[in-house]
């Protein structure tokens, strides 16, 4: 999975708190689920998105969502 | 090369549990500990070459390939640590407390190898706490003075994912059980920030084994995919439940037998404990049975445990009391595990103990899709595995619960087992 190239966005499941300001900033890859936490699509993320996605990483209070290389849980 | 043996070991079982309890008696079964063998750098590679070779998987539920394990810990850029992880939260499973009673010093003699080959000088025995067999390994390790690691003994507080392996560095590291979130992984950054191995201690005692006999001995047993030996815990409706050690590849109907088969009609096996599958019979019987999750339905052995349930009792109703412990085993820190989990229990003991109405069942569907993959560990994703076989092995039971009918067997006495709630460990310190 990881051999694929592009940026993927990524989100920390225990830094997390609901606060679903980055479903707000991307509902392209972000919805939520019945509890309030997003869904987050991990497949690499399209260049005109980039940018967005980068903006919701910012705007998340707890550092929880990450644009990232790498996927986690990956062995 | 060849490496002479000090002593053959016959290529027939029991392998594991053919030594002894004490440490004389152990070393006069296997002999002395092999480090000799593996001195030096080239030495330390040849360990790690033979466990490859030898195609181990480890013993704790996921069953990856312990060679490639080591040889990713040893490549790391400081001094790595090794943890024997002996904590059996899986209720369905007393193996790794059998072996560490019954063959202590071929775990010890394991881990004692394996830190040899990654470079580590400290090894942590993780157990759960509260339990006689702390004590004793505590006086077995008193008579390791002479090993080149430095021991320590670790009480784990007794929950389901405390034993997972970033759980048991958080513990080590923080004195809190829980887990935490990847990466980086305990290999690559774990105990103190050291590349950690965390390995089971079944799957350490066969480290011990493979030193001492080479990977050629160990494949004489076990499918090509699935060397060597493994043990299982035996449960349920069958003549002799107990901790048995078989070569994968068996069947699960051989594998039963084993145990003096079934004491009354069987419905289903659950294999592989609670993140594992059930397999219905009579198709089941023939399934061969190993670590390798390639096998039809994804059926594994996981941590060994293999449940027998008889006819007479309603595959639904267990599942629903298990599914709820292990949302009660939730380390509640991811939304979709803290949330998901309790309410998959509260849809599924609906559907088992009330009228399955179709709109508990769709929901449940669609929650169990929701919740998978999206914890920090992987405690939501066995637990939906769990559920997701009981509705399609008992699909035709959920029919009946949906007529308005529940089955007589929701009111029968458990069989898959649970911890009583008095002996579990209500924190994580
Ligand atoms: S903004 Fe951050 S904390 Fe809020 S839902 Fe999104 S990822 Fe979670
Ligand atoms: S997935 Fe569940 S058990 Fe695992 S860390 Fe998250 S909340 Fe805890």
């Amino acid at each position: 999975m990881s051999d694929e190239p592009g940026l993927r966005l990524q989100v920390d499941p225990i830094a997390c708190v609901a606060h679903a300001s980055c479903r707000e900033l991307l509902p392209e890859r972000i919805t939520l689920d019945e509890w309030g936490y997003p869904i987050i699509s991990t497949d690499p993320l399209p260049p005109d998105l980039v940018s967005h996605a980068r903006r919701a990483v910012a705007a998340c209070p707890t550092l929880a969502l990450r644009v990232d290389g790498k996927l986690a849980r990956q062995r | 090369m060849t490496i002479m043996l000090e002593r053959a070991m016959p290529a027939t079982l029991p392998r594991l549990l053919a030594g002894g309890r004490r440490l004389a008696e152990h070393r006069s079964t296997y002999g002395a500990m092999p480090l000799a063998r593996y001195a030096g750098e080239a030495g330390r590679q040849r360990l790690i070459d033979e466990v490859l070779g030898a195609g181990l998987r480890g013993r704790g539920g996921a069953g990856f390939p312990t060679g490639r394990k080591l040889a990713t810990v040893a490549g790391g850029d400081k001094r790595p640590v090794v943890i024997a992880n002996g904590c059996e939260s899986e209720p369905a499973s007393r193996k790794d407390r059998m072996l560490l009673t019954a063959a202590p010093h071929l775990v010890l003699d394991g881990a004692v190898l394996a830190a040899h080959a990654v470079g580590a000088d400290r090894v942590m025995l993780c157990v759960e706490r509260g339990s006689s067999l702390a004590d004793r390994l505590e006086r077995e390790l008193t008579q390791r003075r002479d090993d080149p690691v430095k021991w320590r003994l670790v009480r784990v507080p007794r929950r389901y994912v405390a034993s997972e392996e970033s759980a048991l560095v958080h513990y080590i590291n923080s004195g809190d059980a829980r887990p935490t979130a990847v990466p980086p992984r305990p290999f690559e950054r774990g105990v103190g920030g050291r590349p950690t191995l965390v390995d089971n201690v079944e799957t350490l005692a066969h480290i011990a084994l493979i030193a001492a006999y080479g990977a050629y001995w160990f494949r004489e047993l076990g499918t090509e995919s699935d060397p060597g030996s493994t043990l299982v815990t035996i449960s349920g409706a069958v003549a002799q439940p107990n901790v048995y050690e078989i070569a994968p590849g068996m069947r699960l109907g051989e594998v039963l037998d084993a145990a003096g088969g079934a004491t009354e009609p069987l419905s289903a096996v659950l294999v592989g404990g609670y993140f594992g599958t059930w397999v219905s019979l009579p198709d089941g019987w023939s399934l061969p049975l190993s670590h390798d999750r390639s096998g039809p339905g994804g059926t594994t052995l996981g941590a060994g445990a293999i449940v027998a349930l008889p006819a007479g009792a309603c595959g639904l109703a267990e599942t629903a009391r298990v599914a709820r412990y292990l949302a009660e085993e939730s380390a509640a820190q991811c939304g979709p595990c803290q949330f998901g989990l309790p309410a998959i229990a509260n849809d599924l003991a609906a559907v088992a103990f009330a009228r399955c109405d179709p709109a508990t069942r769709q929901r449940l569907t669609r929650r169990i899709g929701m919740v998978t993959g999206r914890g920090a560990c992987r405690h939501p994703d066995g637990a939906t595995r769990l559920v997701n076989s009981a509705l399609t092995t008992f699909a035709a039971d959920l029919e009946t619960h949906m007529d308005g009918w529940t089955c007589t067997g929701v009111s029968r006495d458990p069989i898959l087992p649970l911890p009583d709630k008095r002996h579990r460990d209500k924190g994580w310190k």
